[in-house]
């Protein structure tokens, strides 16, 4: 098996295609359960073959959006397309879209073959191309030997095979997973983040994915919506999420980071100079910001992007004086909190390299650490 | 010391799993082999009114008498073949209207609103807090011809003379429909309330209608429901005395009421012990069946 599904020839980006269409579009839809606003005026486009992952806190509103999308909630406002066709009001039943359960709401009284069978009986097929269908898709979630076996007797794993095998085998243009892997082992749910994204990848179907759990939307997706109180905060790829958030509440909701608060002390097209009340230099960012000079932002830097050295630094900008509060070895990294002179906790993270570092720093040094220009997010809001 | 008392003495598990033992050895166990060893004797006028199985002759010879004529006067006299096929007859039609009005109001209760459902229970209950004969005699006052029914479909005129509707056998399964509807919706509503209705969503997702929704997914998993409440209905059911005697035809033959004459209006004690274990021989079956439905859904839910 390619232990790398995610290597395309070429790059398959079709949001930035201004000639593509998007497969689903959700255009202004708002779902209100009484007073409460669970999706909140939410625009999205997805494109074919995507692996559109939908992450946030629980209550969100994302499993609610994904609900919206299968058919069994309808918006209070705003329209559904999939693939051209306006889906708002079209029950799920006659929707061209599967839904893969969190429960896997696999029929328990009936045999794993039975229940993949399920949806292509609904649909009248003839009995020989059900039973090819359902044996091929059986053989490619690797469930070959286990049709005849009911869902008690079967482990987690296999249970979620047979709901992916069950959704998958009616060819639907869009299937829905609802946290697919969050009731699998740590083991399992990366075995099985891989063998999903084969499948994906084979069949070419566009998935929509809801998942509370970051590391698995990374993984996984073509893209990332993140959701906040029933709003979408931002839209992108990983990288996009991970190194260009658009908020601080991104910044800090994707991996851990260090966000100072500061003013621009100097706004130039090509560069920013931000100064901290926490550092003694300024920050010096080499790219604009669109903001006013004197405005309060938000300078953010991830763990990994930060050097830690024991000798001061000549530089004007871009480092600050610390001692080491606490380190935790982690054997292919090492994570250390130091303590700056305000007070304030930075979180470091240093790749072991070396096997026998013998003087490496440790707790209480006194320490400099330093970052590059292009390293901290300038985030104004 | 101690040690040995605590080996000696019988742990508390085991006391605890003699008690339902206990009550069945003593009032299932001990009156069923009473019943059967008066089945086997020959009436005479005495107290108590049948002979002894078990007599000393001369010395030190014990005879043993079994009288299996009872039995073989069961299958003689077609009276006592047509009284069970014909109990069996009404318990089973009663048990399938049951079912049909339980199914809907149970499954109606369990799809309500979590907060109005314990009351709806409640009031499917409710009549058990009147006295099961009482009941019944206010169905006599219902159905009689100058009764509450006949009296009010004569005044908006829908008939000018009253229907005879007591002592008919359409009193006797109103009676029992009505007596036994509750419980049917038990059973059913217990096993439709636990359904996970994600399963609904799912079978919908896959292209079922909502009443192919029901017919593929709901009714095959509340089938052990289905099961437990018909034969809470129909055992009792078949052997039913009071429903028949009071609102039937006299002439309606039901095994309850055949046993009823034996032994109280024959006197034949041995003759009714026949016929009551006959009948527990018609109904150990359906128990059966019934216990390992339970077993299996038991089995299933263990695992789910």
């Amino acid at each position: 098996m390619a232990t790398q599904p995610h290597a395309p020839q070429q790059k398959f980006e079709p949001w930035n295609d201004p000639d593509a269409t998007p497969y689903v579009r959700i255009e202004k839809v708002t779902k209100k359960f009484g007073d409460f606003i669970a999706v909140d005026d939410v625009s999205l486009e997805i494109y074919k073959k995507e692996i559109f992952c939908l992450l946030g806190a629980s209550g969100c509103g994302k499993t609610t959006l994904l609900r919206i999308l299968a058919g069994f909630e309808r918006p209070t406002s705003g329209r559904i397309f999939i693939d051209g066709i306006d889906m708002t009001a079209i029950p799920p039943y006659e929707r061209p879209v599967n839904m893969m359960f969190q429960s896997y709401a696999i029929f328990p009284h009936m045999s794993v073959e039975q229940n993949v069978a399920f949806g292509l009986k609904q649909e009248g097929l003839s009995k020989d191309e059900i039973a090819q269908r359902v044996a091929d898709m059986l053989n490619m979630v690797k469930l070959g030997q286990f049709g005849k076996r009911k869902p008690h007797q079967l482990s987690g794993g296999q249970r979620q095979r047979v709901a992916l095998a069950r959704a998958l085998v009616k060819k639907p243009k869009l299937l829905l997973l609802d946290e697919p892997l969050a009731a699998l082992d740590k083991k399992l749910r990366e075995h099985t983040q891989f063998e999903l994204m084969n499948i994906q990848d084979t069949l070419g179907v566009t998935f929509v994915v809801v998942t509370h759990d970051q590391e698995e939307a990374m993984t996984l997706s073509s893209r990332i919506g993140l959701m906040n109180h029933g709003e979408i905060i931002q839209t992108g790829t990983p990288s996009e999420i991970y190194e260009y958030p658009n908020s601080r509440f991104v910044a800090e909701f994707i991996g851990s980071i260090n966000t100072f608060e500061g003013k621009l002390i100097e706004d130039e097209p090509s560069y920013v100079r931000i100064q901290c009340d926490e550092l003694e230099a300024p920050i010096y960012v080499d790219h604009g910001v669109s903001s006013a000079p004197g405005a309060t932002v938000w300078a953010a830097i991830r763990p990994e992007k930060i050097t830690i050295s024991r000798e001061k630094p000549d530089a004007a900008d871009n480092w600050v004086a610390a001692v080491v509060h606490d380190m935790a070895y982690m054997g292919d990294m090492s994570i250390y909190l130091l303590r700056l002179d305000s007070g304030r906790i930075v979180r470091v993270t240093q790749p072991n390299t070396y096997r026998h570092a013998d003087d490496r720093i440790t707790w209480d040094e006194r320490v400099y650490l330093q970052w590059y220009p292009e390293s901290p997010v300038v985030v104004t809001k | 010391m101690r040690s040995w008392l605590a080996r000696r003495l019988p742990r508390g598990r085991t006391l605890v799993t003699a008690v339902p033992y206990l009550w069945l050895l003593v009032f299932f166990l001990i009156p069923f082999i009473i019943v059967l060893k008066i089945s086997f004797s020959s009436s005479q006028i005495a107290m108590p009114p049948y002979e002894p199985l078990l007599h000393w002759t001369g010395e030190k010879i014990l005879q043993i008498k079994l009288n299996l004529g009872n039995f073989a006067f069961l299958v003689e006299d077609d009276l006592y073949w047509r009284a069970y096929l014909n109990s069996i007859k009404v318990a089973a039609v009663s048990t399938v209207f049951c079912l049909l009005l339980g199914y809907p109001i149970a499954y109606a209760i369990a799809r309500s609103n979590p907060s109005v459902r314990n009351i709806l229970m409640l009031l499917i209950v409710l009549p058990f807090w009147t006295s099961f004969l009482l009941r019944v005699y206010a169905w006599i006052g219902i159905l009689k011809n100058n009764g509450l029914l006949n009296n009010f479909l004569l005044s908006i005129g829908v008939i000018d003379q009253p229907i005879q509707m007591l002592q008919t056998d359409f009193a006797v399964y109103l009676g029992i429909v009505y007596s036994y509807l509750p419980f049917m919706i038990l059973p059913l509503y217990a096993n439709l309330e636990k359904m996970d209705l994600t399963l609904l969503e799912a079978a919908a997702d896959l292209g079922c209608r909502p009443w192919q929704s029901f017919y593929k997914v709901t009714l095959p998993l509340s089938l052990p429901g289905i099961i437990a409440g018909c034969l809470l209905v129909f055992i009792p059911v078949v052997g039913e005395f009071v429903i028949p005697s009071l609102l039937g035809d006299p002439g309606m033959l039901m095994i309850g009421k055949v046993l009823w004459t034996e032994f109280f209006n024959n006197r034949d004690w041995p003759v009714a012990s026949a016929v009551a274990i006959a009948l527990l021989l018609f109904l150990v079956i359906p128990i059966m069946y019934f216990q390992r439905a339970q077993d299996a859904e038991a089995g299933a839910g263990l695992h789910r």
